[in-house]
């Protein structure tokens, strides 16, 4: 079984979660640009951060036979803090790269008005640099936060066909799929999804546009839920290219859209002795 | 300063690329550098007429041949990509400022171009903060390709053989460290180290690596054998 997990912060996690990731299947990550838990109080953090996700990152998961791609963006809660957003001018230079496969995650947390100015902006900015979108829909007051969303996503340059609505449930799933977007699907041990939840969600709207990921992060998460949502899906009825369909194909259709994806990472070579990432550094 | 490789170095190079539009790509580069490296101060634009498709858009104020340093992974694949873009960079005859500006805006793969590409345009040791910098990490990519012919040439002693550790602790064959047997020839601090991280080793009941013995035995200094 092969899995690609659109949506995961890799940064927060450890070597253990890497190997115990391939060992379940997984072999491709995106790892979009969101908060650390501790707010960023100006726009030299996010370049640091942004550098980490197009160095140290995709190198420590090239380590585990993991092919690491990101996406780059200005997420929607510090959007909302004006020593952040100078960082807009920033972004053109990061979406130009070659590991750089999405604009995101953007969308909205409180739905204020700097929530608005810089999801336009950023929707604007995933047509002019030729990438899909990662668009986050909010966690509180959902579904009239869906609503505003696809507005927003409507009236901007960017096709509903290059845009991925994240962190959907069964209140709004619904809306979402009539809007032509494609429909990821989070799935956390408390919150969110869980794995019987997306395939109910499955059988109703089918696997055609259908992604599932982890969002694992540093707050309670597993970066194993996505085998855990394949073994559901088999076990309810499912078959191995239903599975396939919803944990590789998908995704490498939606990130594809970006012309710069590449699977082709050697299988894990420096799972040597000697190796100082295994060691935890010096 | 090591001379630019000849022409026949890029033929191989067009010929490695995955396709006939990745070598259209590449030559288009490599026209757009070199109208750079003969008009260094404006930002040139590229000929549209000549242009196979529309050159990518350069940034505000960078000539477009940067753009294509960028993007050069996705245009050529990733095995051609340090080449390509190396190339790139001699071929607009990049200097130490445009070198540094795109080694600290780069991703780790533009980065180890900058570095592949210092010693055929770098002369004095302007650009050692680069090296250091890339010494710094444990990405073995940015690693082996910081302690070529330009660190051997201008890393200080001190720098150098601490670079010459990282390797060995980072897995980084000795063979990527440029002219190690010349310096490290009758370099007795460098084969104290080597023996002090061996006596390490082997007290922590590991075994010292080859690499290291093989090091060790260029200092040529006497009565060091762990
Ligand atoms: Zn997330």
């Amino acid at each position: 079984m092969r899995i690609f997990d659109p949506h995961i912060h890799m940064t927060s996690r450890t070597t253990d979660d890497y190997a115990a990731m391939y060992a379940s299947g997984v072999r491709a990550v995106v790892e979009p640009a969101f908060w650390l838990g501790q707010p960023r109080t100006s726009p030299a953090s996010f370049l640091d951060y942004f550098d980490a996700l197009l160095g140290w990152e995709p190198f420590r998961a090239a380590q585990y036979g993991i092919a690491h791609h990101c996406a780059i963006a200005l997420n929607p809660k510090e959007a909302n803090d004006p020593r952040c957003t100078p960082v807009l001018d920033e972004l053109p230079r990061y979406l130009d790269k070659d590991s750089v496969v999405a604009v995101g995650e953007i969308g909205y947390d409180a739905m204020t008005p700097a929530e608005d100015t810089a999801l336009a902006a950023q929707l604007q900015l995933a047509a002019d640099h030729g990438l899909p979108a990662l668009v986050h829909t909010p966690h509180r007051d959902k579904l009239a936060g869906l609503h505003r969303t696809l507005d927003v996503v409507r009236e901007s340059a960017l096709p509903v066909e290059r845009t991925l609505l994240d962190h959907l449930n069964e209140t709004t799933v619904a809306a979402a799929a009539d809007s032509g977007c494609w429909l990821g699907f989070s799935v956390y041990p408390d919150t969110k999804m869980d794995p019987d939840r997306v395939v109910a969600v499955l059988r109703t709207f089918g696997t055609e546009r259908t992604l599932v990921n982890s969002a694992a992060d540093w707050g309670r998460s597993d970066p194993l839920k996505t085998r855990e949502v394949a073994d559901a899906m088999l076990a309810a009825g499912f078959t191995d290219d239903d599975v396939d369909r919803v944990l590789w194909r998908n995704p490498v259709a939606f990130y594809g859209l970006s012309g710069r994806l590449r699977l082709d990472v050697p299988a894990p070579d420096a799972l040597h002795e000697g190796n100082s990432v295994l060691r935890g550094g010096e | 300063m090591l001379t630019p490789p000849p022409s026949r170095t890029r033929a191989d190079l067009a010929a490695r690329l995955p396709d006939d539009q990745a070598r259209a790509w590449f030559a288009e580069a490599l026209a757009d550098a070199s109208r750079a490296a003969t008009a260094p101060q404006g930002p040139p634009a590229a000929d549209p007429a000549t242009a196979s498709e529309a050159p990518p858009a350069p940034a505000p104020g960078h000539p477009v041949w940067q753009s294509r340093f960028v993007t050069a992974g996705r245009h050529c694949g990733p095995d051609a990509a340090d080449d390509v873009r190396t190339l790139l960079l001699i071929e607009a005859r990049a200097d130490t400022e445009t070198l540094t500006r795109l080694y600290r805006e780069g991703s780790a793969p533009e980065r180890r171009a900058v570095l592949l590409a210092l010693p055929f345009l770098v002369d004095g040791p302007g650009a050692t903060p680069l090296v250091d910098d890339a010494l710094r990490t444990h990405d073995t990519r940015l690693v082996s390709a910081a302690v070529g012919p330009y660190a051997a040439e201008h890393l200080p002693p001190h720098a150098w053989r601490h670079a010459v550790l990282k390797c060995l602790f980072t897995g980084v064959p000795p063979a990527a460290v440029a002219d190690l047997a010349r310096r490290a020839a009758g370099d007795a601090e460098l084969a104290r180290m080597l023996t002090a991280l061996a006596a390490e080793r082997t007290a922590a009941g590991r075994e010292v690596p080859r690499d290291l013995r093989h090091a060790l035995t260029l200092t040529g200094v006497p009565n060091e054998e762990p």
